[in-house]
């Protein structure tokens, strides 16, 4: 479970989180949309503590995220991160991209970390490309090879940083395809997302964020049909 | 009809003074490398704030002739009483202004090595030692190798300037035979196709690395 208390951030005298109280349950998909600055990105890296926050607390699965007694890097296995830019490692083929942090974070032997790497890249559809270098790939399958990546740590939960913001228009369903099979799979997700219709697919709960506060939160149906909130309403005029 | 006084024996003399070059050199570039390695970590580590009385000190070594420093620096070991030998004051003094170039070649490496692959790497679970091995590096040493190579490069003529301190290496061997055989253009000619020989398989290795990472990019 991943539990947020009174998160507020800010970057110099810029305030993107306002006080975040959020709680993401085991298997369960939640989708956070906004404009932007409205601090949903900012939340995901708070999340696996590449930010520091300013005050409340980040739990998941009960460890404070932000405590200095907490080891970052082992938490940070269990929570996969994927970002807007693919950040694909250049000099490292498709398979040592995704087997580099298994055998180095995780002390996998190359046999074992490769089993679980193929299997994944399979699983993404790029199984036909591991000893390729990834500036041989498209956008879709660099991003997808960056979801490979970490999903190859066997985290518990995934979050996805407007993932398919970057890529061009027929490259964004092959992405989507991949995301929606992992949410069947049951994985615990956070997506931030522009993809509204994919949102309101695969979400069991929808953020919708504004100016650094969660203006509302529910299930799809009631943020897409029957939004409460005034911004909320605007902001999905102006999308659709 | 080409006639010249030049022995086998005169030819030996000079490529002892070219083991000579490459010796300083080889020790320069290597100490020089390693130092400049550790305090372009410690410089990007700092911040330009923190760093700024070690950029200082480096900005002395870059902007002060060579020349200056190996007379100095020779002068000082002198009234320090360290005994030095003129070959090692020649090799600390040269790998000090290896150092200082090398410094800023890595820093601006690892400056440029982008935030969001580091930040990736962070976020798969890897610590500041491991991103800094396995991502940092490779990429770093790609970016540095062309100035790297060029830093080299100059380093195996600037070495020329230890005569000075007395050291007998490449130009000060064939100074010795011109004075002797008065052949100033043969000799000096000689002298450049041994520095040329002595740099052209670096500048051809810093080729062969960039086509060899060149595929994957």
């Amino acid at each position: 479970m991943i539990e947020i208390e009174n998160v507020r951030k800010s970057f110099g005298p810029l305030e993107v989180l306002k006080g975040i109280d959020l709680t993401v349950k085991k298997g369960e998909v939640l989708t956070v949309i906004g404009g932007s600055g409205s601090g949903k990105s900012t939340l995901l890296t708070c999340i696996n503590g590449l930010e520091p926050i300013d005050s409340g607390r980040i739990l998941v699965d009960g460890t404070h995220v932000h405590a200095k007694s907490t080891d970052i890097n082992k938490l940070r296995c269990k929570i996969g991160i994927v970002f807007q830019q693919f950040n694909a490692f250049p000099h490292l083929t498709v398979l040592e991209n995704v087997t580099l942090a298994p055998r180095k974070v995780k002390k996998m032997s190359r046999a074992e970390a490769e089993e679980i790497a193929i299997k994944q890249l399979n699983h993404v559809g790029l199984g036909e490309k591991r000893d390729v270098y990834p500036s041989r790939l498209s956008g879709g399958q660099q991003q997808r090879m960056a979801i490979a990546r970490a999903l190859a740590m066997s985290p518990d939960y995934m979050l996805f940083d407007e993932v398919t913001s970057a890529l061009d228009p027929q490259l964004v369903g092959e992405v989507l395809d991949t995301l929606k099979m992992l949410a069947d799979d049951g994985m615990t997700m956070i997506l931030v997302t522009h993809e509204m219709s994919f949102a309101r697919d695969v979400s069991d709960r929808v953020a919708f964020f504004h100016q650094g506060v969660m203006a509302e939160i529910g299930p799809p149906k009631q943020i897409f049909e029957d939004p409460q909130n005034e911004e909320t309403r605007k902001f999905l005029s102006n999308v659709r | 009809m080409f006639d010249t006084a030049l022995t086998t024996s005169d030819l030996l003399f000079m490529a002892k003074g070219a083991g000579m070059t490459l010796a300083v050199t080889g020790i320069a570039v290597a100490a020089g490398t390693l130092l400049g390695i550790v305090l372009g970590v410690v410089r990007v580590q700092l911040g330009p704030v923190w760093s700024a009385p070690l950029t200082f000190l480096l900005d002395i070594f870059r902007s002060v002739p060579l020349l200056i420093q190996l007379v100095l620096g020779n002068a000082f070991q002198a009234i320090a009483q360290f005994g030095w030998e003129p070959f090692t004051t020649s090799c600390v003094i040269l790998s000090l202004y290896t150092a200082a170039y090398c410094t800023e070649i890595v820093r601006g490496a690892i400056d440029a090595v982008p935030a969001t692959t580091r930040r990736a790497a962070r976020s798969l679970g890897l610590n500041w030692s491991q991103d800094m091995g396995y991502i940092v590096a490779p990429l770093a040493a790609r970016i540095a190798m062309p100035s790297w190579i060029g830093l080299t490069l100059g380093v195996l003529k600037d070495s020329s300037l230890i005569l000075w301190l007395g050291m007998i290496e490449l130009l000060r061997a064939s100074q010795i035979v011109i004075t002797r055989l008065q052949e100033p253009l043969f000799i000096l000619m000689i002298c450049g196709l041994i520095y040329f020989l002595l740099s052209f398989p670096i500048a051809r290795l810093g080729g062969y690395l960039e086509k060899r990472w060149s595929p994957n990019d």
